[in-house]
C-alpha cells in the first residue's frame, strides 16, 4: 500500500528536488535527465499491476488524511485507470525525453518547466487513481492550475498569457460546476467514494438530485475536454510549449474530461439525457473540430482543432456505449459494449498518434522555425525520418491500414451505423443522422490530414522562404516520436494483446454490468468485407477528390467571416462583462453620502414596515398608558416647534439655539419622569454642547439656503416621513407588550448589595460599572482625536510656513 | 403619555432623517442630535412613565421608576456628546481642508 502511494506522489517529491538539480547540475547536465526518472519508475511500477488486473483484481488503498470529516485519499486501482495511469506515465516519460532535445539547456528556464510538469504529471495521476469524489475534485483543480502555468511558460509574450487565462477560466468554470455535481452526487448517495455510489445506483437513478447532477458534472467534462462550445481554449494553449502541447493538450489533460464520463457511465448511463448530450455534443464537436482544421494554416493550430474533432469522437463513442447500460446484458446491449471499447481503444490509438504527430510539428518548428503551411513544402528529402513519422500518424488519424486509427475508426463507424436501428430514445427519426456526420466528418479529417503531410513535405523545397538551413532532427529528438509511431504500427498488427490485458478490463470497469465473455470474441473480429469498410473507401475517395481540387473550395471555407466563430464570441463577450459591471458599480455607487444615506434607510423602512406588516406585528395596546397633563402636551408642542426651527431656518446662530431648546425640552421631560439624574446630565451636555456648536460656527460657512431641485427634496421627504412613520409604528406596537416583568426590582435593593440610595448611580458604578468605564474610554478618544485634529493642522500650517 | 411621547419621537426622527438626507455638513450634524434626543426619550418612554417616584431609596415610597432605562441613557447622553464634538471637529477641518461643507462636492470617487 505505502509503495503505491510512493508512486503516486512520486512526481510531487521530485518536484520539489528539480531547483536543486537545476542550480548545482544544469551546466553538466541537462535537467530532463533526471526528471524522466520519475514517469519511466512510474510506468515500470505499473506494468507490474497489468496481470492481476486482467485476471479481473481492483486494488484499494487508503491513505487517512482528515478523518473526522470522511476525506481519506482513497485510491481504487480498476483496469480504466491503470490504462490512464500508463498513458500518463508513459506519454509523460516519451515527452521528457524530446523535451530534453527540444528544450535548450542555456536559454530556457528549465527549472520552471519540469517543476509544472511534475506537478502536472502528479495531479493527473492522482486523478486516475482517486476513489473519493472530493480528492479527486483537487486533483483536477491542481491540473487545471499546472495546465496554466505551462501555457503562460513564455509568459513574457502577451499570446501565451491570454492563452493561459483562457483555458483557465473556462477549465475552472466548468471545474466548479463538477464540484457541484460531486456534492449533489454526495448527497445522494451519502458517501464520497465513486465505488459506493456505483453499488447503489438504482436509488440514485430515482433521486430528484439526479438530472442536475449528471448535468453538473458534464458541464465539467466537457470543459476540461474541450467539447463544443467550450473547445474554443485548446488552439489558443498551443502557445505553451510544443512538450507540452503533446503531452496536456493532447494526450493527457483533455482525456480527463474524457476518463470522468467513462467513469461516471455505471452511475448515469443508461439515461436518455446522458445519451443524447454525451453522444450529441460528442458528434458536433467531431464535425465541428474537422471543419475548423480544414480553416488552419498554422500546423499547431490544426492538430488543436484536429485534437477537438478526435476527442468529441471518443466523447460520441462513450455516448453511443451507455446504451448498453441500458439493454443491459444481451444482443442488442453487447453490440454498445463494443462502442465503448472502441471508445477506449481510439482513446489509447489517440494518444499514440497525436502525440507524435505533435513532436513533429516540434521538430520541424525548430529545424525551419517556421510551422506554417504557406512557408513549407518538400521537405521529405530533407527529413525523411520526420516525414515518415508524420505520415504513420496522419494516415492513422485520417483512419488508414496498416495503422490503429483504421481499427478504430471501423468500430466508430460499426457503432453509428447500429444507432440507426435502434428504436429508443427518440432514435428511430434521427438516428439515421448520426452515421452520417460521422462520416462527413471522417472526410473532413482524411482532408486535413493528407493537408498536413503533404503541404509541408510534398511539393517543392522553397529554402529562400525559411530563415534556418534546414536539416534532419538529432536522433533524440527523434527517438520519442518513433517510438510513438512504431507503437501506431504494432497496434495495428496485434490489437488483441492491448485489447486483452489493458482494454477488456479498463472496459470491465466502465460496463460493470456486462458479462466479460459476451465481448470476449468481438475484439478479434477486426477485419471482414462490411458496410464500414465501404464507409473507409468512400471516405478516402472521396477526401482525395477533396483534397486535389483544394485549391478551389479551400478559399470558401477559409473567408468564413471571423466575427461568426465561438472565439469572437469569447473576445467580446469577456471586456463586455467588465464594462458592464463597472457600470453597474458606478451606478450605485456614486460617492454621494446622500445617496448612501438613501439605500440605508430605504431598505430599513423596507424590512422592518415589510415584516411587521407581513408578520400582523401592528397591535396597539393603549391600556398601560399614563395620564397626560396639559404641561405635557405644552412641551411636546414647544419641542415640535423647536424642531422644525432647527429645520426650517436659514441662520445658523438660530439653528444652533432652536437645537438646544429642544436639547433643554429633554431634560424638562427627565424631570415630570422623574429622573432627576438624567435631567442633570442632560442640561449641562447640552449647555457644552451648544457652546461647541457656537465655537464651531464661527469657522464655518453660513447656513445658505440650498440651491436643492424639487424631487431632491421630495425624495428626502418620503423617506424621512417614511422613517418616522416606522419607528412610531415600531415602538406604539412595542409598548402595549410587556412579555416578562421587568428586572428593575433587584435594584432597588441598591443599599443592601452597594451601600447606596441612588439607584441609577449603584447602577452605573456598582451593577454595571463596566459600561461606565467604556463610555469613560470614549470620551477619552474622542478628546484625543479633537486634539489631534486641531493639533495635526496647526502644525501642518507651520510646516507650510516654513517652506 | 407613552403615545404622546411616541408620536414626539416620529417627528423628531422624521425631522433628524431629513436634515441628515441634506447637503450641509451642519445641517447632518443638526439632525443627528436631533435623532440622539429621540432615541433617548424613546428609551425612556419604554421602560413606562410616571408610574412612582424617582429612583432615590431615601423617598419613603414602595414604587419607584424604572432605573434601568435612566442608567442606558445618562451612558447614551456622554457617549452622544463625545461623538458629537468628535464629528464637529471633523466638519470644521474638512472646511478648512477642501472649502466647502457641501456634500456632494465631498464625494470621495473621482482620483483626479
Amino acid at each position: 500500500m505505502a509503495t503505491f502511494y510512493i508512486f503516486m506522489f512520486l512526481p510531487f517529491f521530485s518536484a520539489l528536488l528539480v531547483p536543486f538539480l537545476y542550480k548545482y547540475l544544469n551546466r553538466q547536465i541537462h535537467t530532463g535527465w533526471f526528471v524522466l526518472l520519475a514517469p519511466l519508475s512510474i510506468l515500470i511500477y505499473l506494468l507490474q499491476y497489468i496481470p492481476s488486473i486482467a485476471a479481473g483484481e481492483t486494488y484499494k488503498f487508503t491513505l487517512s488524511w482528515i478523518p473526522t470529516l470522511g476525506i481519506d485519499i482513497t485510491t481504487y486501482v480498476d483496469g480504466l485507470a491503470l490504462l490512464f495511469g500508463l498513458l500518463i506515465s508513459g506519454v509523460g516519460a516519451l515527452v521528457i525525453v524530446y523535451s530534453i532535445f527540444y528544450m535548450s539547456k542555456g536559454r530556457e528556464a528549465l527549472h520552471h518547466f519540469y517543476v509544472y510538469l511534475l506537478l502536472f504529471m502528479g495531479a493527473m495521476l492522482g486523478l486516475v487513481f482517486s476513489d473519493h469524489l472530493l480528492v479527486l475534485y483537487g486533483f483536477w483543480e491542481l491540473t487545471s492550475v499546472s495546465s496554466f502555468l505551462l501555457i503562460a511558460y513564455w509568459y513574457e509574450r502577451k499570446s501565451s498569457r491570454q492563452g493561459a487565462l483562457k483555458a483557465m477560466l473556462i477549465t475552472v468554470i466548468g471545474g466548479f460546476g463538477m464540484l457541484a455535481g460531486f456534492i449533489m452526487l454526495i448527497m445522494m448517495g451519502d458517501t464520497y467514494s465513486i465505488r459506493e455510489i456505483i453499488a447503489q445506483v438504482d436509488v440514485i437513478q430515482q433521486h430528484s438530485l439526479f438530472i442536475p447532477a449528471m448535468l453538473c458534472i458534464l458541464l465539467g467534462a466537457f470543459t476540461k475536454s474541450a467539447q463544443f462550445p467550450f473547445g474554443i481554449w485548446l488552439p489558443d494553449a498551443m502557445e505553451a510549449p510544443t512538450p507540452v502541447s503533446s503531452y496536456l493538450h493532447s494526450a493527457t489533460m483533455v482525456k480527463a474530461g474524457i476518463y470522468l464520463v467513462a467513469r461516471m457511465t455505471p452511475i448515469f448511463g443508461g439515461s436518455s439525457v446522458w445519451f443524447w448530450l454525451v453522444a450529441g455534443v460528442g458528434i458536433i464537436t467531431l464535425l465541428y473540430g474537422s471543419l475548423s482544421a480544414l480553416r488552419q494554416t498554422d500546423l499547431k493550430a490544426l492538430l488543436a482543432y484536429s485534437t477537438i474533432s478526435q476527442l468529441g469522437l471518443i466523447m460520441s463513442l462513450l455516448g453511443v456505449g451507455s446504451l448498453a447500460v441500458y439493454f443491459g446484458p444481451g444482443e442488442q446491449g453487447t453490440v454498445f459494449t463494443v462502442a465503448t471499447f472502441a471508445a477506449l481503444f481510439h482513446l489509447f490509438n489517440h494518444s499514440t498518434f497525436k502525440g507524435s504527430l505533435f513532436m513533429v510539428v516540434g521538430i520541424i518548428d525548430h529545424e525551419t522555425g517556421k510551422r506554417d503551411v504557406r512557408y513549407l513544402g518538400g521537405l521529405m528529402q530533407v527529413m525523411p525520418i520526420t516525414f515518415t513519422i508524420a505520415m504513420i500518424g496522419a494516415f492513422s488519424m485520417a483512419g488508414l491500414p496498416p495503422f490503429n486509427g483504421f481499427l478504430s475508426k471501423e468500430m466508430f463507424f460499426g457503432a453509428v451505423t447500429e444507432l440507426a436501428h435502434v428504436s429508443t430514445f427518440g432514435l428511430e427519426s434521427i438516428g439515421i443522422l448520426f452515421p452520417i456526420i460521422a462520416w462527413v466528418a471522417s472526410i473532413f479529417t482524411f482532408v486535413y490530414c493528407m493537408i498536413f503531410v503533404f503541404k509541408t513535405f510534398g511539393g517543392k523545397y522553397h529554402p529562400e522562404k525559411l530563415t534556418r538551413k534546414v536539416h534532419e532532427a538529432s536522433l533524440g529528438m527523434l527517438f520519442a516520436p518513433m517510438v510513438l509511431g512504431l507503437l501506431v504500427v504494432l497496434i495495428f498488427f496485434f490489437p488483441n494483446v492491448l485489447g486483452k490485458y489493458i482494454l477488456a478490463p479498463a472496459l470491465t470497469s466502465v460496463l460493470p454490468m456486462m458479462p466479460v465473455t459476451a465481448y470476449d470474441l468481438k475484439i478479434s473480429a477486426w477485419h471482414g468485407f462490411n458496410m464500414e469498410l465501404l464507409m473507409t473507401i468512400g471516405v478516402v475517395v472521396i477526401g482525395f477528390l477533396l483534397f486535389k481540387s483544394a485549391k478551389r473550395w479551400v478559399r470558401v471555407i477559409r473567408n468564413y467571416p471571423q466575427e461568426l466563430t465561438l472565439t469572437h464570441l469569447y473576445n467580446i463577450a469577456l471586456p463586455a462583462m467588465e464594462k458592464g459591471a463597472a457600470s453597474l458599480t458606478n451606478r450605485y455607487m456614486t460617492g454621494s453620502l446622500r445617496h448612501y444615506l438613501s439605500y440605508i434607510f430605504s431598505f430599513f423602512v423596507m424590512l422592518l414596515l415589510g415584516s411587521l406588516l407581513l408578520l400582523y406585528g401592528i397591535q396597539f395596546d393603549f391600556s398601560n398608558n399614563a395620564s397626560i397633563s396639559l404641561f405635557d402636551v405644552g412641551l411636546v408642542l414647544v419641542m415640535i416647534i423647536a424642531a422644525l426651527t432647527v429645520l426650517f431656518t436659514n441662520h445658523r446662530v438660530v439653528a444652533i439655539v432652536a437645537l438646544g431648546a429642544v436639547g433643554y425640552m429633554v431634560s424638562m421631560f427627565f424631570v415630570i419622569f422623574r429622573a432627576p439624574d438624567l435631567a442633570l446630565t442632560q442640561m449641562v451636555v447640552e449647555t457644552v454642547t451648544t457652546v461647541l456648536f457656537l465655537l464651531c460656527f464661527y469657522h464655518l460657512p453660513k447656513l445658505k439656503k440650498d440651491i436643492e431641485r424639487i424631487p431632491f427634496k421630495l425624495t428626502n421627504l418620503i423617506i424621512s416621513l417614511a422613517v418616522g412613520l416606522t419607528v412610531t409604528i415600531l415602538a406604539l406596537s412595542a409598548n402595549g407588550h410587556k412579555l416578562f416583568e421587568p428586572i428593575t426590582s433587584f435594584f432597588e435593593n441598591a443599599f443592601e448589595l452597594a451601600g447606596a440610595k441612588n439607584i441609577v448611580n449603584a447602577i452605573l458604578v456598582d451593577f454595571r460599572g463596566f459600561d461606565t468605564m467604556l463610555e469613560i474610554s470614549v470620551l477619552a478618544i474622542a478628546g484625543l482625536g479633537v486634539y489631534v485634529l486641531i493639533h495635526q493642522r496647526s502644525k501642518r500650517r507651520e510646516h507650510d510656513e516654513t517652506e | 403619555m407613552e403615545t404622546l411621547m411616541i408620536l414626539l419621537v416620529g417627528v423628531l426622527i422624521s425631522i433628524g432623517t431629513y436634515l441628515i438626507l441634506s447637503r450641509r455638513l451642519l445641517r447632518i450634524v443638526l439632525g443627528s442630535s436631533l435623532i440622539s434626543h429621540a432615541v433617548n426619550l424613546l428609551l425612556i418612554t419604554s421602560g413606562g412613565l410616571k408610574t412612582g417616584a424617582a429612583p432615590l431609596l431615601s423617598e419613603k415610597t414602595k414604587q419607584f421608576t424604572d432605573a434601568i432605562p435612566q442608567a442606558l441613557i445618562l451612558t447614551a447622553i456622554v457617549i452622544n456628546f463625545a461623538v458629537t464634538a468628535l464629528v464637529l471637529v471633523l466638519g470644521y477641518r474638512a472646511y478648512q481642508s477642501y472649502g466647502t461643507d457641501d456634500m456632494e462636492q465631498l464625494r470621495g470617487n473621482e482620483y483626479e
